[in-house]
């Protein structure tokens, strides 16, 4: 959080901030659009915030000439009275910077954080219009990262790293040419050790954050550790495993420890490195100053000027480092972020997209084979059905048939190929998007509670419904009874800082969300399988009435969820097997009738 | 402890101080080495400014250019020993600190191994996780950058003071009369800071979360069309959490120009005051210009210290919740070959050595004699339950959810201590067993098969090292759990993933049936799972189950009908009492809940045995 003490100070943990990605090369590598356009956006402020540095530095590199004045007028003899003056003058001019210093973090930073702000809602934005493949593709953790680690990191670069930047070759640029004006021969030399202040911040910077992200690795895989064993205690305990347990931790404490040191070895260094090379200049310049004062070729007034604007090129020479570290790794963290924001959305409404009024819910697949993004084998092939409007069909067979995925494809959760999914005879690609998935309520087989109440979790596709609406939705859904139990009924929070619901009261809630869309088509994703038979029946029957004025998809594996349905569809491996009614699958004696026996079976060892 | 996460104590608490410097006797030798260090080189950058003032007075003012030569050659091996110094000090107190927390964390886990299970249930594990990683790395960062450069800091201001004072006492007192200023402006600006920094992180958590929330929920947002409400939302968040850090730039903003301002301030009063003493109290030049050095090396320290101060309040609240934690109450049960901690490098050896003999004679018969027990005060989940299980005996306990089954199991597992009444085993109470001993001859198969990240092996295992991988393997053969194993990429050596994620529910239970299987216990204990798996699987458990089952002592907590009928006795419990025991047959011809159970099974059509009772119950 803290930027400007933040490259010298750390002590215990100097790599924290100071970090890099020193293979990912120093400038920004393609002109960057996104950047430039954002920074230009903000050009006015950003102009003043630069002058700001600029400005203060001036002023207060003109302190040592007034203590260069000063000074030599004791030689020569003074008025206490202009001795005041100068003390007045160099309060002045600590003033004057100090206040455009203020200016200058008021600018330069304030920006870098409303450009933080821009770039992560473009961010939340694009990813709100990724497709689910995406999501699965990429492990949540990542994106994380990419929108808290990266984006700070992006934004140092933009704000304290320009900054920085501007001090040092303001200041760099005038000291040195003070001191040249000083003495251009004690100034060669006594320069000499300051570029390696600056390499050993950005030698070590780099090389401490390396170690760091190993170690905190490290530290990662001892949290997972001890979560674990806090979750399985009772097994740990039952099989008494504790002395097991103790020994591995400690393995993983120890490699974690062995990290630490090698850490330490480096930045042990780093400190001590600088203050031998800063220290060294100081010596440089009192030694050769000294002497150029005994050969009267400077005044000591000057003398003492000249180790002021040394000391002054202190702090910029270690910044210098430090902001070679920012540039580096925002310029690979930019490229992490522009990767995200150049992934192409993939499922968007077409050009000409189509939105009627309400849907008659007609569903036709036409020669349908799908294949999952990445993968070799398609998930379904050749698969041909259709559904007239408020009809039943329900779709049956083991896991990994492809049920689910075939329910996906409507709400375009997957994009399905061109001509194959029709929605009262348009491809379902032609339609405005937000208008198609409107026309569908959809319950999945995972239940996404957000951490909220009950009553806004069901309204989360209609957030303007009245509380009646919510209640007859969550009566229809079998939740009612439930949440009148909770403590606070339909305004209890669930989730991460509430109460946690059991997976039948998930997938309940699901369903009353679904029953609350009131849309033309309904998708039952095998959403009742936490839920005991007897409650399946409940729901079943409540949504009965629903389900007569919709068309509704259902996946199931109790043949008492499809029994009833118009159409049942058996699927395997991807390609439809059977189709017909309940009863003309019992005749047919298949795949269907097997799987009726199979749980006739079930029921009888249960009841026998 | 319900707020402890905020504990703002007091910056210094000599009690908690005290033992927290016990952890540092190991490294006595060391602490004092690093200490010595840390004063030599305190001391060292005190000569800078002087050697300055050398060698402007005598050096460069008296034209002595073999003084000057000498001053450098001093400053230079100064330097290079300072060079020396520094390293060494951060060298030893970093090692320290690190092994410091490494002996710390590992007493925590410890300590957390004997703890009594109703501990776990009072504290949820985040919270736990929090002492053994944040609490730990807020002590390691007392010990690295707080308390050793505290020592140096405070040694070098003093130090400074007296080199002041001896040089220009007078000067002195005018140069100090900013102080007040210094520490005005840090005292306050780190109050302000501080509040929003608070501030800060718990806008960065609510922006994390709802973002992580929206990543994993993605594809039901899309689903309802909840992009823009979300977006709206999310932009309010991140502008929240946008305006505390401008709020927080604000007082960087206006502190360093302050802090700067105190010190020009200081330096002007040094060229105002001091040069009038040049001209007429003929104080040297060099004094002078030592004099503004000095003053530029004191105000580091300074805003340093409050810093510091920061550092050692955050740890004194970190301690004291890190020793709340080592002196709760062990489980007076807790396993006896988990060795004391900080052991010896033998004493890990022992801790890692497979424990005593693993199948040794039979426990015998179980009795639940008037047993009474609450996990809380007075509400009594079991009251007054008496039963038996002979050896060779399969008990079923049915009843419905919350009728204490499953308490029953975890008492016997002595992960509780009933309150009143007595269980024994063999004739023996269970206080008087060894429970890692009493664990070993006891199999237990949870409803939710708990994995371990590791391999499909080690968690067969679990950490047994005596067990043969055949022992294992037809474990696994026997509870139809090997084909799937073999298939499985890497066979017995496949990767698990945290909590097996990889793995179906009904892979997971085959494998709690396999893994309790392999070390061939006398005495199983049975929690079925009830969570529906696909009809093949489902008779795939069912006949693992019997063969599990054969010719072992058994309590199994019954939701399968067929597993019931098998039992040589039932035990019908509700409300936390024994209401019927017999056999099935005995228990239908009582015509009592059990009976009214069966009819509805009958009748009912395929309702779980479970929840025919939870039905039943409720009507009784």
């Amino acid at each position: 959080m803290p930027e400007e003490p933040a490259a010298p100070e750390p002590r215990g943990h100097d790599g924290r901030r100071i970090a890099t990605g020193l293979r990912e090369g120093f400038l920004i590598g393609s002109p960057n659009d996104r950047l430039i356009r954002s920074l230009a956006r903000y050009r006015r402020g950003l102009t003043w915030g630069i002058a700001c540095v600029a400005i203060s530095n001036l002023i207060a590199l003109a302190q040592p000439q007034v203590l260069r004045l000063a000074i030599d007028d004791l030689y020569r003899g003074v008025t206490a009275e202009k001795l005041g003056r100068y003390a007045l003058v160099l309060l002045g001019i600590a003033l004057v910077a100090g206040l455009f210093k203020y200016w200058m973090r008021r600018a330069v930073i304030a920006i870098s954080r409303h450009l933080e702000f821009d770039l992560r809602n473009d961010l939340f934005a694009h990813l709100q219009r990724l497709p689910a493949a995406y999501f699965q593709r990429e492990r949540t953790g990542e994106i994380m990262s990419r929108a808290t680690n990266d984006l700070s990191a992006v934004r140092m670069m933009l704000g304290p790293g320009i900054m920085y930047l501007v001090n040092t070759v303001v200041v760099a640029l005038v000291s040195i040419g003070f001191m040249l004006a000083i003495s251009p021969r004690v100034t060669g030399f006594a320069l000499l050790p300051l570029p390696l202040v600056s390499l050993s911040v950005w030698y070590f910077g780099d090389r401490i954050h390396r170690r760091f992200e190993a170690i905190q690795a490290r530290f990662a895989s001892i949290s997972a550790r001890v979560q674990e064993n806090l979750a399985g205690v009772r097994v740990v305990r039952a099989y008494a495993r504790e002395a097991n347990e103790l020994g591995e931790f400690r393995e993983l404490n120890n490699d974690y420890l062995q990290h630490n040191l090698a850490l330490i070895r480096t930045s042990g260094l780093f400190y001590p490195s600088l203050a031998f090379f800063s220290g060294a200049a100081a010596l440089l310049a009192l030694y050769l100053g000294g002497r150029e004062v005994v050969g009267t070729r400077i005044t000591l007034g000057q003398f003492v000027a000249f180790t002021v604007y040394l000391g002054m090129l202190n702090w910029p020479m270690v910044a210098l480092g430090w902001v070679i570290n920012l540039f580096q790794r925002g310029a690979a963290s930019l490229r992490r972020i522009e990767e995200i924001l150049e992934t192409p959305p993939g499922i968007t409404s077409g050009p000409e997209a189509i939105s009627a009024a309400r849907s008659a819910g007609e569903i036709e697949f036409r020669h349908l084979t799908f294949t999952f993004p990445g993968s070799e084998s398609p998930a379904l092939r050749d698969v041909s059905f259709r559904v007239p409007a408020g009809a039943r069909v329900a779709v049956v067979g083991r896991t990994g048939a492809g049920k689910s995925a075939l329910l996906g494809l409507l709400p375009r959760l997957f994009d399905p190929p061109p001509g194959a999914l029709f929605l009262d005879g348009v491809d379902v690609r032609r339609y405005d998007l937000g208008w198609l998935r409107r026309q569908i309520a959809w319950v999945p087989q995972d239940t996404f509670l957000f951490s909220a109440t009950v009553a806004e979790n069901i309204a989360y596709g209609r957030e303007a419904a009245p509380a009646e609406a919510i209640e007859r939705a969550a009566e229809t859904a079998g939740l009612a009874s439930d949440i009148l139990g909770f403590p606070d009924r339909y305004a209890t929070r669930v989730g991460e800082r509430g109460i946690t619901l059991s997976g039948g009261q998930k997938q309940r809630t699901a369903i009353a969300r679904a029953v609350l869309l009131d849309a033309p088509v309904l998708i039952l994703d095998d959403c009742l399988s936490s839920v005991d038979t007897q409650t399946e029946e409940k729901i079943l029957t409540g949504l009965k009435t629903e389900m007569l004025r919709r068309t509704t998809l259902i996946v199931s594996h109790r043949v008492s969820a499809v029994r009833d349905a118009d159409l049942i569809i058996v699927l395997e491996d991807g390609a439809v097997a059977e189709r017909g009614t309940h009863d003309s699958l019992l005749a047919l004696g298949g795949r269907y009738a097997e799987l009726c026996r199979a749980q006739q079976l079930e029921e009888e060892l249960e009841a026998s | 402890m319900s707020h402890d996460e905020d504990l703002a104590g007091r910056a210094y608490d000599h009690r908690l101080m005290r033992r927290l410097l016990g952890y540092l006797k190991p490294y006595r030798g060391q602490v004092v080495f690093a200490g010595i260090v840390v004063v030599a080189d305190a001391l060292i950058s005190l000569v800078y400014p002087w050697l300055t003032k050398e060698a402007i007075d005598h050096g460069i003012r008296h034209h002595d250019l073999r003084f000057l030569d000498q001053v450098a050659l001093v400053y230079l091996a100064l330097l290079t020993a300072g060079f020396g110094l520094g390293y060494l000090q951060n060298q030893i107190m970093q090692r320290v600190g690190q092994h410091v927390m490494l002996d710390l964390r590992t007493q925590l886990f410890h300590k957390l191994q004997r703890m009594p299970l109703a501990y776990f249930d009072r504290n949820p594990i985040g919270r736990l996780m929090t002492r053994l990683t944040g609490d730990v790395d807020v002590l390691n960062e007392l010990v690295t950058a707080g308390v050793g450069a505290l020592f140096g800091d405070l040694f070098a201001l003093i130090g400074i003071v007296v080199a002041m004072c001896r040089l220009n006492a007078e000067l002195l007192g005018v140069t100090f009369s900013v102080l007040p200023l210094i520490v005005i402006v840090t005292l306050l600006f780190r109050v302000r800071a501080r509040a929003s920094f608070r501030e800060i992180r718990v806008r960065l958590a609510r922006l994390n979360a709802f973002l992580n929330e929206n990543l994993t929920g993605m594809s039901t947002v899309q689903m309802l069309n909840r992009e823009r409400s979300n977006f709206e939302q999310f932009k309010d968040i991140n502008a929240s959490h946008r305006d505390a850090h401008l709020r927080a730039n604000f007082y960087y903003a206006v502190f360093f120009p302050l802090l700067e301002l105190v010190g020009a301030l200081a330096v002007s009063l040094i060229v105002w005051y001091g040069g009038r003493q040049v001209m007429w109290t003929g104080i040297t030049l060099g004094t002078l210009v030592a004099f503004i050095q000095y003053t530029q090396r004191f105000f580091r320290p300074i805003s340093d210290l409050s810093e510091k101060y920061n550092i050692l309040q955050q740890a004194m609240a970190s301690s004291e919740r890190i020793f709340q934690l080592l002196d709760e109450p062990e489980d007076a049960a807790a396993n006896q070959d988990t060795l004391p901690p900080r052991a010896s490098a033998d004493g890990v050896a022992a801790v890692l050595a497979p424990a005593g003999p693993h199948r040794n004679g039979s426990p015998g018969r179980i009795e639940f004699d008037h047993v009474w027990f609450a996990y809380q005060d007075e509400h009594w989940v079991l009251r007054d339950v008496s039963f038996s299980i002979e050896p060779g005996e399969r008990v079923a306990l049915v009843g419905a959810t919350g009728s204490g089954k499953s308490t029953i199991a975890s008492l016997l597992l002595r992960f509780y201590a009933a309150q009143r009444g007595e269980i024994r085993i063999g004739g023996r109470p269970l206080a008087e067993w060894d429970s890692g001993q009493l664990r070993r001859t006891i199999g237990l198969v949870l409803q939710d098969a708990f994995l371990f990240s590791g391999t499909i092996e080690s968690n067969l295992r679990l950490g047994d090292a005596a067990l043969s991988i055949e022992a294992v393997e037809s474990a696994a053969r026997e509870v139809h759990a090997h084909d799937f194993i073999r298939q499985l990429p890497g066979g017995y050596g496949a990767v698990v993933r945290e909590r097996g994620a990889t793995l179906s529910a009904g892979q997971r239970q085959l494998l709690a049936f396999a893994r309790a299987l392999a070390r061939d216990p006398h005495f199983l204990i049975l929690d079925e799972a009830t969570s529906s798996v696909d009809p093949e699987t489902e008779l795939r458990i069912q006949n693992a189950l019997r063969r599990l089952l054969v010719g072992r002592t058994s309590l199994v907590i019954a939701h399968r009908l067929s597993t019931i009928q098998d039992a040589d006795r039932i035990v019908v419990l509700h409300h936390g009492q024994v209401r019927e025991v017999g056999t099935h047959l005995e228990l239908l011809a009582r015509e009592g809940i059990y009976a009214r159970l069966h009819e509805l099974q009958v009748l009912g059509g395929p309702l779980s045995a479970a929840q025919s009772l939870t039905r039943a119950a409720t009507e009784a």
